[in-house]
């Protein structure tokens, strides 16, 4: 392999490590705060597409305007998604919250089908986004080295808001002990809601991303992608934030070059994250950034 | 008590005879479509009842229950179909030696089934039992994932994304009615043993079960295994019943509706999981109507395809969120309850009292 195509390979590897880290962020978040995986996150990215295809396409909205509005209707449709499948359920035993998230997924998925229909629609990716540029002799689309640095903006707010903000501090504490956060005056719902609202947002800015560089779009796009970015999440330790990107990264990484340099197995691509998901939880159960809990009786 | 035991000896004893009337009337009378979904809620009640072990009885959230199916399905159509029929599907890539050759007869080949599933769910069980709540579920998800990407490429075995075709109809009303019964009488036992009660205090608390001496991962590992058995029997039945097979047909989506069927039974009731998996069915059929154009008459009203998933992704959000505890919650039916009950008991007293006069007028 010339250094070229390697280098094509890392820089594709890159940016599907962005997408991956993106989403599994939204993954790790509601986990940290209530325990949970979010099974609807996968459809709450997909959602997001759609928002974005029916802006841009059905409306003439341009993308500029389109995007931002994309981003607040997915926090909605994900505050949504919490309120109806997981608040009620708030003091159930864990097992009924997980259907009930399966449930949610799965309506959204056929509902998805029966008011957009199952046949892939084409993304409608904004011409700045798709040129090709070329590097040295590689080239390469524009939007591979957008991805990183939006991923990379994203993130940094996301931290700046974690640890700086007030609302940060309440999500941190939900986090710990949901009975002590609420003795201190902490609105657990309201601090729960905003978490899946941020999760949703960030699950959208990888879904209009993921778009732009796969322009075809389905109601079944979202379960690959999403149990792989739950994959990356715990690979990096569930519930740590900066485990979630590492995870993304090792994985989107991982997959290019899995099928780089052995392509006899590009038919097991998508085997190849849960593989490692089962080497990673056989030998470090709590990821790579989780610390070990004990269970106290 | 000795009364009742016998009262209710005999009521089971007659509602056996019944219902095997029933099947030789259904075999040769009804209408093939109406013994085709007779025998989908058969399956499906073998399908909820193995899930219902791992899930509902040990509390091992597993979500894998597809994969077994498919390993059943494959194992047991691929023994049973003719060399010729082989011959002629495989056309992308000769089938594998012995296997195209092999033939075996019927319940020969769905106890392979149902034992290679039992070796695969064994094969898994090692790491993914070490794992609790969701890290089991997403890892046992994974799991029938990978089973399914594997039987997608594995072009000289499955022969790929291409299917099965042709597997010849064996499944009838007696085989799957038969291991249906068979399936409920074992795991009935098992749950009243000593392996039964051991698995219910896994999952009432792992941690207390384990002190009071229970061997975690063998309980677990039987509990799984046993329900991988079924799983991949019932899955052979159903590749025999439906004569296609392709691994599309394995994906999560599969799982989750014989997730419906558990929870909607109840979470550690057989019965009730069996009671749950007709009335799936059964509304499945009904429900049919939503994917089709409906003629009232005066007006068309146009169904749309996937109407009747959003319906049942939509029950079963509302199972879970005002009706936790299912049909059942973790009870076995039994005469008893039954024939305490409001309903039944009015009955019988009305028909006690009117009878000398002629019948019940209510």
């Amino acid at each position: 392999m010339t250094l070229d195509l390697f280098l094509q390979h890392l820089s594709n590897g890159i940016s599907l490590g962005s997408l991956y880290a993106l989403i599994a962020i939204g993954y790790t978040m509601v986990y940290g705060i209530l325990r949970l995986i979010n099974f609807a996150h996968g459809d709450i990215f997909m959602m997001a597409t759609y928002f974005a295809f029916f802006g841009i396409v059905t409306f003439g909205i341009p993308w500029f305007i389109t995007f931002p509005l994309v981003l607040v209707l997915t926090a909605v449709l994900g505050m949504g998604v919490e309120a109806v499948a997981y608040r009620p359920l708030r003091d159930a035993p864990k097992i009924s919250v997980l259907i009930s998230a399966i449930g949610a997924s799965f309506f959204l998925e056929n509902l998805t089908i029966v008011l957009f229909g199952g046949v892939p629609k084409p993304f409608p990716a904004p011409k700045i986004f798709t040129d090709v540029v070329q590097v040295g002799t590689v080239s390469i689309q524009k939007l591979t080295f957008y991805i990183p640095v939006v991923t990379l903006i994203s993130l940094l707010g996301l931290v700046y808001l974690i640890n700086k903000t007030k609302t940060g501090m309440a999500m941190r504490a939900v986090s710990m002990d949901h009975e002590t956060a609420r003795v201190m005056g902490i609105n657990i719902n309201r601090t729960i809601s905003f978490t899946f609202g941020l999760g949703s947002l960030l699950a959208a800015v990888g879904g209009i991303m993921w778009g732009l560089k796969f322009p075809q779009i389905q109601p079944l796009m979202g379960v690959i992608p999403g149990l792989k970015c739950f994959i990356a999440a715990v690979i990096g330790g569930i519930g740590n934030i900066g485990g979630a990107v590492i995870g993304g990264f090792i994985l989107g990484i991982g997959e290019i070059m899995l099928i780089a340099f052995l392509p006899n197995l590009t038919g097991y691509r998508d085997a190849f994250a849960f593989v490692l998901l089962i080497l990673i939880l056989m030998s470090k159960p709590t990821g790579i950034l989780g610390e070990k809990t004990a269970e106290k009786v | 008590m000795a009364e009742h035991k016998k009262r209710n000896q005999i009521l089971t004893a007659v509602s056996v005879l019944l219902l095997l009337g029933f099947i030789t009337f259904a075999e040769n009378y009804l209408d093939l479509y109406i013994v085709r979904i007779l025998n989908v809620c058969a399956i499906y009640a073998i399908l909820g009842m193995s899930m219902n072990l791992i899930n509902g009885f040990t509390g091992l959230f597993s979500l894998g229950h597809a994969g077994f199916m498919a390993v059943g399905a494959y194992t047991t159509a691929l023994l049973t179909m003719p060399p010729a029929v082989k011959q002629q599907i495989f056309y992308l890539a000769p089938l594998a030696k012995p296997l195209d050759q092999m033939n075996l007869a019927f319940p020969l080949a769905l106890l392979a089934g149902g034992l290679l599933a039992a070796l695969v769910g064994l094969l898994i069980a090692a790491p993914v039992l070490r794992l609790k709540g969701d890290y089991l579920a997403i890892a046992t998800l994974g799991f029938a994932e990978i089973i399914r990407v594997v039987f997608t490429n594995t072009q000289t075995i499955t022969n790929g994304a291409l299917g099965l075709k042709g597997i010849p109809a064996l499944t009838n009303l007696w085989w799957s009615f038969g291991t249906t019964a068979f399936t409920l009488v074992v795991l009935l036992s098992l749950i009243n043993s000593s392996y039964g009660r051991a698995l219910k205090a896994i999952r009432e608390d792992e941690i207390a079960a384990e002190a009071m001496g229970i061997n975690l991962a063998k309980h677990k590992t039987l509990s799984f295994v046993l329900g991988a058995f079924f799983a991949g029997i019932g899955g052979g039945l159903l590749g025999n019943l439906l004569g296609t097979i392709d691994p599309k047909m394995f994906s999560s989506m599969f799982t989750f509706n014989i997730l419906l069927i558990v929870v909607l039974g109840g979470m550690g009731s057989l019965t009730g999981s069996i009671i749950s998996a007709f009335i799936v069915t059964i509304a499945n059929e009904v429900l049919r109507f939503l994917d089709e154009s409906i003629n009232l008459g005066f007006v068309v009203l146009q169904g749309k395809v996937g109407m009747r998933s959003v319906v049942f992704s939509a029950a079963l959000m509302f199972v879970v969120l005002f009706y936790r505890h299912g049909l059942m919650g973790s009870k076995e039916f039994s005469w008893d309850r039954l024939l305490a009950g409001k309903f039944v008991r009015k009955l019988m007293g009305c028909f006690k009292k009117r009878l000398p006069e002629g019948g019940c007028d209510q």
